[in-house]
């Protein structure tokens, strides 16, 4: 069932951005993320497939991906920890909750560059609604952090310290974050899948974040405020999960911040599909 | 009621090669010598539909017949919804099952049992229903203990009865299909022909590309002759074949 007309047969990326901004592509941008969520078995078994896939025939399995962190945070927290001159109990449990965290964003934010670009093959073959690519490279990431959250809580309980009710806080914060990670795979996706380029650049630009971002550091260990935060998306998507997990309330400042955050990218996220959804396509 | 009408469809693809696709062209213009390929364009283009309008409506079965390159792929496609047209329109009413791939989403690592509901699934089948449909299934593709095995382990005729047994297990209003299915060994053959009947017979309307004269002669009740890009005649099967004949023997 479909219906598809319109009249430029125009490749300039500006004509197209004129003509694909009409209520009609409108309508049809947001119905093919509403049927992409109603296909969430078929991309549901794909994102599980993808993560059995890398890890079939090994006998832990997916839980390679906890242990690697947990190695992985485990040398970081010592080694930063000394070199902070930190207290342990206090730096470990800190480093590991943002650590888990910035996994999830920072690889929604990779993967949703190459939502399109991976799903090449089958965007050619299947008849079914693109943001279905988006949700399956979402979920996988899902996936992935549910192993990784452990890794927190095996930290913090070791020093003594255990979840609270505001711990629960957690489950919402991801709610948000993977609302966000929707909207960067349909803007990201589409933007790298006509210029490949794209994909690298935001690999670079991850790259810096990390350190940009307080993981590793705390933001008391900065003399007064700093650009590094208040302009660093990523510290608010931290920031909003690693609170609660914490079990303190994230600041009214990180909620209005990711607040404005998810508005805007939704709006431009909406405003570029609508024009260029149905060049994907021809771009894969 | 299944329907389909195209009115003055066009498809274009641009071409870019990896530096036109690439920001540099576009953010530091004249560095490399402006523009590619194309007169006046920024990147040349390949015209894969021209043009073309076609109704189809409920009962008919179509053959696309043409040359490679022709547009009968990307006709397909355009009727799956997978390329919209850039000028033009496509009216498709009716549930549209496009088998390009009889065995696209089958996982070679995952089960018998696992590959049924994969490909059920891509096939846009529900869980529930691919449920309901496993027994009917399992029992075609006559693999019994198999299907608790890993697809690697199969033969390449195996692998076909799968999928062929998932393939048509579908209902749809719809069905394009490229170059026919195929479906494994003759002992096989019978079974999956009256399979293959009956199954098409169910179908709305039937769209088969296929450069099989007999395949389509069997199938179809109409065909639609290509040339690049454009439909240049639609008629009976056998004056439409004897006409692509022709042109070949012209060229």
């Amino acid at each position: 069932m479909g219906d598809t007309s319109s009249t430029a047969p125009s490749v300039s990326l500006m004509a197209q951005l004129k003509h694909g901004l009409t209520r009609e592509n409108y309508q049809k941008a947001v119905a093919d993320i509403v049927d992409g969520w109603r296909r969430r078995s078929l991309w549901g078994t794909m994102g599980l497939q993808d993560i059995r896939q890398r890890y079939r025939r090994s006998v832990i399995g997916p839980f390679w991906l906890t242990i690697s962190m947990g190695v992985m945070v485990a040398a970081l927290g010592v080694l930063y920890g000394a070199i902070f001159g930190q207290e342990l109990g206090d730096y470990l449990p800190y480093l590991a909750a943002g650590f888990v965290t910035w996994g999830l964003v920072s690889s929604m934010v990779l993967d949703g560059g190459r939502a399109f670009i991976s799903g090449e093959g089958l965007i050619k073959q299947l008849n079914a609604p693109l943001s279905v690519h988006v949700y399956r490279q979402v979920w996988g990431n899902l996936i992935v952090f549910l192993h990784n959250i452990w890794i927190y809580f095996l930290v913090a309980m070791w020093f003594g310290q255990y979840p609270s009710w505001t711990t629960l806080l957690v489950v919402p914060a991801i709610a948000i974050i993977l609302v966000n990670g929707m909207w960067m795979g349909l803007l990201l996706g589409l933007l790298s899948t006509r210029f490949r380029d794209i994909p690298q650049i935001i690999g670079s630009v991850v790259q810096v974040m990390f350190f940009i971002t307080p993981i590793i550091w705390k933001t008391d260990m900065l003399p007064g405020r700093a650009l590094f935060l208040d302009l660093n998306p990523f510290y608010y998507y931290v920031q909003l999960v690693r609170a609660p997990m914490m079990g303190h309330l994230p600041s009214l400042e990180i909620i209005a911040g990711v607040v404005l955050l998810t508005v805007l990218g939704w709006g431009a996220a909406l405003f570029f599909y609508t024009a260029y959804r149905w060049r994907l396509a021809y771009w894969v | 009621m299944a329907s389909i009408i195209i009115k003055n469809a066009s498809v274009a693809f641009p071409i870019y090669d990896a530096s036109s696709r690439s920001l540099k062209m576009r953010v530091l213009p004249g560095n490399m010598g402006g523009r590619i390929g194309g007169s006046g364009g920024h990147v040349s283009v390949v015209q894969a539909l021209d043009d073309v309008s076609l109704t189809l409506n409920h009962g008919d079965r179509v053959g696309l017949v043409g040359h490679n390159g022709a547009g009968k792929t990307t006709l397909l496609r355009v009727l799956a919804g997978i390329y919209e047209p850039g000028a033009g329109s496509v009216r498709v009413d009716g549930h549209v099952a496009p088998l390009f791939d009889i065995a696209l989403g089958m996982d070679p690592e995952s089960t018998g049992y696992e590959n049924i509901y994969l490909r059920g699934l891509f096939l846009g089948m529900s869980r529930r229903e691919i449920r309901r449909r496993l027994p009917e299934i399992a029992e075609f593709t006559e693999l019994g203990q198999f299907l608790d095995l890993p697809l690697r382990t199969y033969s390449a005729g195996m692998r076909m009865r799968l999928a062929f047994a998932v393939s048509t297990s579908i209902t749809p209003d719809i069905l394009l299909l490229d170059e026919g299915i195929g479906a494994g060994d003759a002992a096989f053959l019978d079974k999956a022909n009256q399979r293959l009947g009956a199954f098409t017979d169910q179908a709305g309307i039937i769209v088969l590309a296929s450069h099989a004269d007999h395949l389509i002669k069997r199938m179809c009740t109409k065909a639609v002759l290509m040339e690049r890009g454009r439909i240049v005649a639609v008629g009976q099967v056998d004056r439409i074949l004897q006409r692509y004949r022709k042109r070949i023997a012209a060229a």
